[in-house]
């Protein structure tokens, strides 16, 4: 009995070890493949049906990512067997991007159709001549694809002989080309429209803070030069960083930096009616998020402190390590405000005059991180303001630009 | 060992962590200096709190016990816990910190741009956390049982409790403070009772000698059995027997066991004379008894696995260790790659001054609790000690001292490890991540190792933790360093390559836990995996990605820039500070823009 385990055991291991990484390098192949399998039920025209509509579905991703050699390669794979022509290729407007099928040493002959049919912007049906017996490539179609009636570059199918049917089939492969294209430049336009939007909204320094800020130093120039001078620089080193062009994100601690000369500034016309509290947890100095988005919500903590307030203004601000979150709570002891206001101010429609810098905060954070890491606000007319936000420590293309 | 004393021990520890968790920031960090408030961790502070975190009960309890039970061949342990690091430091540290994740998914979502390969990540991190956190909880039953009296599972089920409350409820602000904390107070609780052992040592006449010749009882010894066992006797003994060996029932009665293996029943109680050679445990699997778990495959068993099972030692710790979901995420504390480079040699150097201490344990322990060998519970040997070696009040205050120790050691880590397990589950596991999910997952997080200690007790502390370890080095080990150092990773190759390594690892893993192997190589084989699924998970992730040329992600240039160019030298010294102003380039004015 137990001779027995003995000798079977050896090749149970070798067995189980040997599936274990069979199963792994299959999954890997239909990993790298994404290959569906075809099948189900149904009569011949459903299964026909279901077909066509899973092939064009499977060719529309590489499509939608624009014509390139990459994307045309793998779409005329796919569309070929839903043509069933012996040659299908994509150009563009010089030159051929995929061939697939035989016949391939046509190229140059079916790119000098493609560019007559690009001349005229109409549809065309060619012979081809060839001195080789068996080539299967002696007549098709060539269409120009289209994208917003700019031409674009064409597909074209050959056969081994005329055929209406496949002129026919080859236009309306053509059509849905063009419109795949056509999503493709919607999609290219939005992201680069988002992308000019989060530029725009890139925090704004006002220009009350840079006069304000100007006058105090002048205050300061004959009596105490050396703290003027010290003041000029934080403002130096300031504007460098809120004007600065390059990477929309940097990290905790460089919009701490920030804060910090932005409050000195502020002191410069307070003194010390302005009173900061920090308590910065080290674990999450390095967390990368959106430029300068910390900054204008102390603006606004400022603002609304000493705001018809004679007792002095205090600014707690606290980040806290939250696991794969940062926590970071501005709060102060001011006015405060009324929360159906703030409520409008946040949907953009709460006048010119004030929140400006809450708002577009907000927007940013959602644009970045998703809609439930918009800004947390609690406050009430009196009560102070309490500000939070969660920042998660790692989001896939959020990275600190280089100081 | 003196109760009271350890029950106060314990709870100062509990009490102590949770002071410093709850309050350390408050105190030391709140300011209106803004310079003293956003200081980065110092590469000192953070190796602390990364050793702390890392140095767990296998190697506080864990290594003493396998030195005791199989001699200095166990001493690779040690050698690999540490050389582990040197690895990560030559290897990973600093790439992975400028790569911005946190965790090990967000490094493969980060380096492949792949949602699968992330979701895969992330069922590994939970994995091999939970196969962490079993040794942990089981360190925690030991310890507990041994100071409190109380049976095993109380122990474990208390830890469970007080580290799932502790992370659910967000305890532990400042967990950079705590770690460092539990490193320094785990290194006193071994180094201090090590020097009174090492007096009491030398002054014992016959303990000299005692360390040439194989384990003997210095006295009378009453040894009982809790579970029933093998016992190989290699001289002619005679016991005085309380109980049923070899099947047959005796009540103080003395018998003459011969050479050979004997099977000793639970509850049996065996009371041996002076100098008897201690009997030990077998590991005679042609009729394995329930109790036979444990020391097996022990190179010392096996003359023909030995060095095979080193070399799967050596694999698993030394690429192990850069995997491990609560190390990794220390890393993140750095402030730029350069720091957590240098914070990886102080690693080391923290890391290797700790684990010269463990063994020494083992060794006394050869020639004082000798009995071990015959119950099985080896990994005890650290705590009983000091008991043993010194009494009185001094041994019960230096026992409880150890105590402490052990008890930092597994709230330490099985709470750094829950607080992994838990944020992954609730990110990449869990439907939808919502604030509330994270409370159900560092419960889920806990409960399931909990579950799998009740079912499977028994493997050695340390050898469990060199499962997770093998678990980690054929799957992490490659992604890392394939990702960091070949630019022709592809997202397919590293799935693969993912679960084919620890999928085959884990199999091992299972088979071990579950003893469904035979004896000879078979059993050696799946009880150290890296040898075989480090490099099958290797050639995988190669193959396929060679096979998978187009599946390149798109910015890999851009990816690999960042993850090796270093970053621009810091400038944050207070003379620095706002004193000097560089000239910015304008970026109008001719010079390339940025």
């Amino acid at each position: 009995m137990n001779t027995l385990a003995l000798a079977v055991s050896p090749t149970g291991t070798v067995l189980l070890v040997l599936c274990g990484a069979a199963a792994g390098l299959l999954a890997g192949a239909v990993l790298a493949r994404r290959r569906v399998a075809v099948g189900g039920v149904g009569d011949s025209v459903e299964k026909a049906t279901f077909r066509t509509l899973h092939t064009a579905s499977l060719a529309a991703p590489p499509l939608r990512a624009g014509l390139t050699p990459d994307t045309a390669r793998k779409a005329v794979r796919r569309l070929r067997p839903l043509l069933g022509s012996s040659a299908l290729l994509l150009t563009d407007t010089d030159r051929v991007l995929a061939w697939g099928g035989s016949g391939e040493h046509h190229t140059d002959e079916v790119m000098q159709h493609a560019r007559d049919v690009l001349g005229s912007g109409r549809a065309g049906v060619f012979t081809v001549d060839c001195a080789q017996e068996d080539c299967p490539v002696r007549a098709g179609v060539v269409v120009p694809l289209s994208v917003d009636q700019d031409l674009r570059g064409t597909l074209a199918a050959f056969g081994p002989e005329k055929s209406d049917a496949l002129a026919r089939a080859t236009e309306e492969v053509a059509r849905w080309v063009s419109v795949q294209l056509e999503l493709a430049e919607l999609d290219r336009a939005r992201t680069s429209l988002i992308e000019a939007e989060l530029r725009a909204l890139r925090a704004q320094i006002s220009p009350h803070f840079i006069y304000n800020s100007l006058a105090a130093i002048a205050s300061f120039v004959r009596t105490d030069p050396e703290r003027a001078r010290g003041l000029l620089l934080e403002f130096a080193e300031f504007t460098r960083y809120s004007f600065r062009r390059h990477g929309d994100f940097t990290t905790l601690a460089e919009e701490l930096r920030s804060i910090e000369q932005y409050l000195e500034l502020e002191r410069a016309r307070f003194g010390t009616r302005l009173e900061v509290t920090l308590q910065i947890a080290p674990e999450v100095l390095p967390v990368a998020l959106p430029f300068l988005c910390l900054q204008p919500l102390v603006e606004n903590a400022v603002k609304h402190g000493l705001e018809g307030s004679a007792r002095g203004s205090h600014i707690a601000l606290t980040a806290e390590d939250e696991g794969s979150f940062a926590r970071v709570v501005i709060e102060d002891n001011g006015i405060g405000m009324d929360p159906d206001r703030l409520r409008r101010i946040l949907h953009g429609d709460g006048g010119p005059s004030s929140g400006i810098g809450l708002c577009n905060v907000d927007d940013r954070l959602r644009q970045v991180y998703g809609d439930e890491h918009g800004l947390v606000i609690e406050t009430g007319v009196g009560a102070g303001m309490k500000v939070t936000v969660r920042i998660p420590k790692y989001r896939s293309g959020v990275h600190p630009a280089p100081r | 060992m003196n109760q009271a004393y350890g029950v106060v021990a314990v709870t100062s520890v509990v009490v102590a962590s949770g002071l410093i968790g709850a309050l350390g920031l408050r105190i030391s960090r709140t300011t209106s200096d803004f310079y003293v408030a956003s200081r980065s961790v110092p590469p000192r502070l953070n190796a602390a709190a990364i050793s702390g975190e890392y140095l767990s009960a296998a190697s506080f309890l864990g290594i003493a016990g396998l030195v005791l039970s199989q001699g200095v061949d166990m001493l690779w342990v040690p050698v690999g816990y540490t050389a582990g690091y040197l690895v990560l430091l030559a290897l990973v540290a600093a790439p992975l910190r400028r790569s911005g994740a946190y965790t090990l998914p967000d490094f493969a979502e980060a380096r492949l741009e792949s949602t699968v390969v992330r979701r895969i990540t992330s069922i590994l991190v939970v994995v091999v956390g939970w196969l962490y956190l079993v040794p942990q909880l089981q360190g925690a039953g030991l310890t507990l049982g041994l100071v409190t009296g109380a049976p095993g599972w109380t122990g474990a089920l208390i830890v469970a409790i007080v580290v799932a409350l502790s992370v659910a409820a967000g305890g532990m602000r400042s967990i950079t403070f705590v770690q460092a904390f539990q490193y320094w107070l785990k290194l006193t609780a071994l180094l201090v009772p090590a020097l009174f052992l090492l007096l009491a040592w030398q002054g014992d006449p016959s303990a000299r000698t005692a360390l040439d010749e194989p384990p003997a009882f210095r006295d009378h010894t009453r040894v009982r059995v809790d579970d029933t066992v093998r016992v190989r006797v290699h001289e002619q003994l005679r016991v005085t027997v309380d109980g049923t060996v070899d099947g047959r029932a005796h009540q103080a009665s003395v018998l003459l066991l011969q050479p050979g293996v004997h099977r000793v029943d639970t509850g049996t109680t065996l009371h041996f004379p002076v100098r008897a050679r201690v009997a030990g445990r077998s590991e005679d699997t042609t009729a394995p008894a329930r109790g036979s778990r444990g020391s097996d495959a022990s190179p010392r068993e096996d003359k023909g696995h030995s060095l095979y099972a080193t070399y799967g030692l050596i694999l698993a710790t030394f690429l192990g260790t850069m995997g491990l979901p609560h190390v990794v995420v220390r890393f993140y504390t750095s402030p730029d790659g350069r720091a957590a480079r240098r914070t990886t040699v102080v690693v080391l150097g923290l890391v290797g001054a700790f684990y010269l201490l463990p063994p020494l344990y083992g060794v006394l322990g050869r020639i004082y609790t000798p009995e071990l060998l015959l119950t099985g519970n080896t990994d005890a040997v650290v705590l009983l000690l000091p008991e043993r070696l010194i009494g009185g009040v001094a041994g019960d205050l230096l026992g409880a001292l150890v105590a402490a120790g052990a008890c930092a050691a597994f709230l330490s880590t099985a709470s750094g490890l829950t607080m992994a397990v838990a944020g992954v589950l609730s990110q990449d596991v869990l439907p939808s991540p919502r604030t509330g999910y994270f409370r159900l997952a560092s419960l889920i997080a806990v409960a399931v190792p909990l579950a799998v200690y009740t079912l499977v007790p028994g493997i050695p502390v340390a050898k469990a933790v060199g499962l997770a370890f093998a678990v980690s080095a054929s799957s992490f080990c490659p992604l890392l360093v394939l990702g960091i150092w070949w630019r022709g990773l592809t997202a397919a190759g590293a799935s693969a390559g993912l679960l084919t390594g620890g999928g085959a690892a884990l199999t091992a893993v299972a088979l071990t836990m579950t003893e469904s192997v035979g004896t000879g190589w078979p059993r050696t084989l799946s009880a150290w995996p890296a040898v075989w699924s480090v490099p099958l998970a290797f050639l995988t992730m190669i193959l396929v990605s060679l096979a998978d040329r187009r599946g390149a992600p798109l910015h890999t240039d851009a990816i690999m820039a960042r993850l090796h160019l270093p970053e621009p030298p810091a400038n944050h010294s207070p003379a620095a500070r706002g004193r000097r102003l560089t000239t910015d380039e304008d970026p109008t004015a001719g010079s390339p823009a940025p």
